[in-house]
């Protein structure tokens, strides 16, 4: 199937009625989580996932996707008007968001946030759309040695990019394998790591790690800290809500460059919204004609990282849906979304499951447009969602993470299970341990063992197998230089000034 | 130094992730590690637990050897995250005997009026509320069972 008619075919599913209200409702969900500070996209989708399982596949996806991408379209609004990102990816748009809102121009502030996610929303579902059958093309040659090398790769840079410490981000890392190998191993059925508990023989459910590192430990740290901010008032009417000529006008570039800065960075595992965003401000302010007005309220400035942030989703769905490796948390519960539909996400997802490839893309066409008309007219109607005290918030989350832990199996050792994680995942950020790498070592590291030992069994116990392969050997020496790149000073100090900044 | 480096976060968990690397370690050894077929269940564990143990080592090192200020820990919001933890074990560990609503709005009732410091009417009400919200959408609504208590529900 070529890319204009997979696309024709893929708006044919899209287009039926009950996935257009899954797209609806995933978007909408996403505006949600993405105003409400506190609740991110990746522990909503942890925990909405077990209400899923009884869906189709293809209506499934279409909604979580729609929570990815929403949460960076509401993500902006809160930035904009309290000064709290929403997300972590709108942490950029305080800083000119804020300053256009306190000048009195919050209306065309939201307004530019909400263009700017469209327009660079589109063209990196476009780009997606484009680039995904020629890497899954090209991924259709890969053996276990070159996935293996390829899983290496990502985790180096998921490492390389979720935190300052290298160490920390790799020991995550290395407990998110640790966790996935509790229970039986598929080769011998040797039962490791389950101190006699037959309730660990089946292994460690990956809902129950994802709401417990993301939800339960979020609620915790939004408590520890404690804040309340005083919103500004939310413009009414659309018109109010529409930048002027001129300040769409300072805005072309930044349209441009968030596009193509968001697409390129979301490709890369690891790298996330909040990067990508963080980017395409500096590379806004590096050739702007007038640097010395970002940070008094330059349209630009809120144009070029939301704009990022939006493309970024296409970017992240590169590699998630043609090779089977996501890049951040919320593309790794996806990723266990497909898979325990039965659909098997990689090089052969568009020839074995066209409705949900084909189907995902063209829904997000539909998903720009609604979450356009969701954050332009009804931006005044979603920001009373602000309004809910978290008093009354925090409880629900904590109810809605039981009822995912214990919906999935029914066994009240998951809601254990849920507690324990939920200090692990607080006690992370309370020490500032990446959660993303932990997430990723638990998702990719049966994969990762399993294409290891089979690459092992295929050379009879020759490791140079995995260098004696071009591709593979291209991929690890990548990873070995990545986990090296930090040792050189200057770069180690503009990664981890990215990361604090972004 | 002395004292104030081994109560430091980061060597406190550098030294319990390079115990749980030597106990991988030694797990993955009770293990086949090569058979004739190919890696046994021993062989990664192995290797990521020799991994564990030397990263974890190395955070302890570059800790200790680190000088400068610390930063201060806020122990009264440390404090208010690991009460609000504590009562979510114990809802959790009361969901057997109770079940899920009445352990959920007992919950509920302790972060409003004492973490958020609300009411007490408050509290309760939004307790009943929430409770009750979560009984008619889930186990109600959308037959999504919850754990059931000794009143059934």
């Amino acid at each position: 199937m070529d890319i204009a008619s997979g696309l024709l075919h893929g708006f044919q599913v899209a287009l039926q009625p009950s996935n257009i209200f899954w797209c609806f409702v995933g978007c909408f969900l996403g505006t949600i989580v993405g105003i409400l500070p506190g609740l991110g996209p990746a522990a909503t989708v942890a925990m909405l996932l077990p209400l899923t399982f009884k869906m189709d596949p293809t209506g499934g996806i279409i909604m979580l996707a729609g929570i990815y991408y929403g949460a960076k379209y509401g993500g902006s609004t809160t930035s904009i008007l309290l000064n709290i990102p929403g997300e972590s990816s709108s942490v950029v748009t305080c800083i000119d968001g804020y300053a256009m809102a306190r000048k009195g121009r919050a209306g065309a502030a939201l307004g530019i946030a909400a263009i700017a996610s469209f327009v660079a929303g589109t063209v990196g579902v476009v780009a997606l759309t484009l680039i995904a059958p020629p890497v899954a093309n090209f991924a259709l040659s890969f053996s276990s040695p070159e996935y293996f090398s390829l899983m290496c790769l990502g985790l180096a840079l998921v490492v390389l990019l979720s935190g300052p410490s290298l160490l920390k981000g790799l020991l995550a890392l290395l407990v998110g394998l640790w966790l996935t190998s509790i229970g039986t191993d598929l080769f011998t059925a040797q039962a490791r790591f389950v101190f006699g508990q037959a309730t660990l023989l089946g292994g460690i459910d990956f809902m129950v790690v994802a709401i417990g590192v993301f939800a339960i430990a979020e609620v915790l740290a939004s408590i520890e800290a404690g804040e309340e901010a005083k919103m500004l008032p939310v413009p009414r009417g659309i018109r109010n809500l529409l930048p002027n000529w001129e300040e769409l006008k300072a805005c072309r570039f930044a349209f441009v460059n968030g596009s193509v800065t968001g697409f390129l960075i979301g490709v890369l595992p690891g790298a996330g919204a909040a990067i990508s965003s963080f980017i395409a401000y500096g590379v806004e302010k590096a050739f702007s004609k007038h640097p010395e007005k970002f940070g008094q309220g330059a349209p630009e400035g809120v144009a070029a990282p939301e704009g990022a942030n939006n493309a970024d989703s296409g970017g992240a769905l590169v590699p998630l849906l043609t090779l089977g490796i996501p890049g951040g948390g919320t593309t790794a519960i996806m990723l266990s979304a497909l898979v325990l539909w039965g659909v098997k996400p990689g090089p052969l997802l568009m020839q074995d499951s066209p409705d949900v490839f084909w189907g995902l893309v063209a829904s997000m066409y539909i998903g720009n447009v609604v979450l356009l008309i969701l954050n332009l007219p009804l931006v005044p109607a979603f920001a009373q969602i602000l309004r809910l005290p978290v008093y009354i918030l925090f409880p629900i989350i904590l109810g809605i993470s039981i009822v995912g832990a214990y919906g999935a199996s029914g066994r009240m050792f998951d809601i254990a299970l849920l507690v324990g994680f939920g200090l692990l995942g607080y006690t992370m950020v309370k020490l500032k341990y990446p959660t993303a790498p932990l997430i990723l070592g638990f998702v990719l590291g049966d994969a990762m063992e399993r294409a290891l030992r089979q690459s092992l069994m295929m050379s009879q116990g020759d490791l140079t197998t995995l260098v004696q392969r071009p591709i593979s050997a291209i991929m690890l020496g990548l990873a070995v230089l990545i986990l090296l790149l930090p040792l050189i000073g200057r770069f180690n100090q503009a990664r981890v000034r990215a990361i604090a900044e972004g | 130094m002395g004292r104030n480096v081994l109560r430091d976060g980061d060597v406190i968990s550098g030294a319990l992730l390079a115990a749980l690397g030597v106990y991988i370690f030694m797990q993955g050894r009770a293990w086949d590690y090569y058979t004739a077929d190919g890696p046994g269940p021993g062989f990664f564990p192995v290797w990521y637990g020799v991994a564990m143990v030397a990263l974890s080592l190395l955070l302890v090192v570059s800790k200790i050897t680190k000088t400068g200020e610390r930063p201060a820990v806020d122990w009264a919001a440390t404090g208010r995250a690991l009460i609000t933890w504590l009562a979510f074990a114990l809802a959790a560990a009361l969901m057997e005997p109770l079940g899920f609503v009445l352990s959920f709005a007992l919950l509920t009732f302790f972060i409003v009026a004492f973490i958020f410091r609300r009411p007490l009417l408050t509290a309760g009400v939004t307790a009943v509320c929430v409770a009750l919200g979560f009984y008619l959408v889930f186990p109600i609504a959308l037959s999504l069972p919850l754990p059931a208590g000794f009143l059934g529900f």
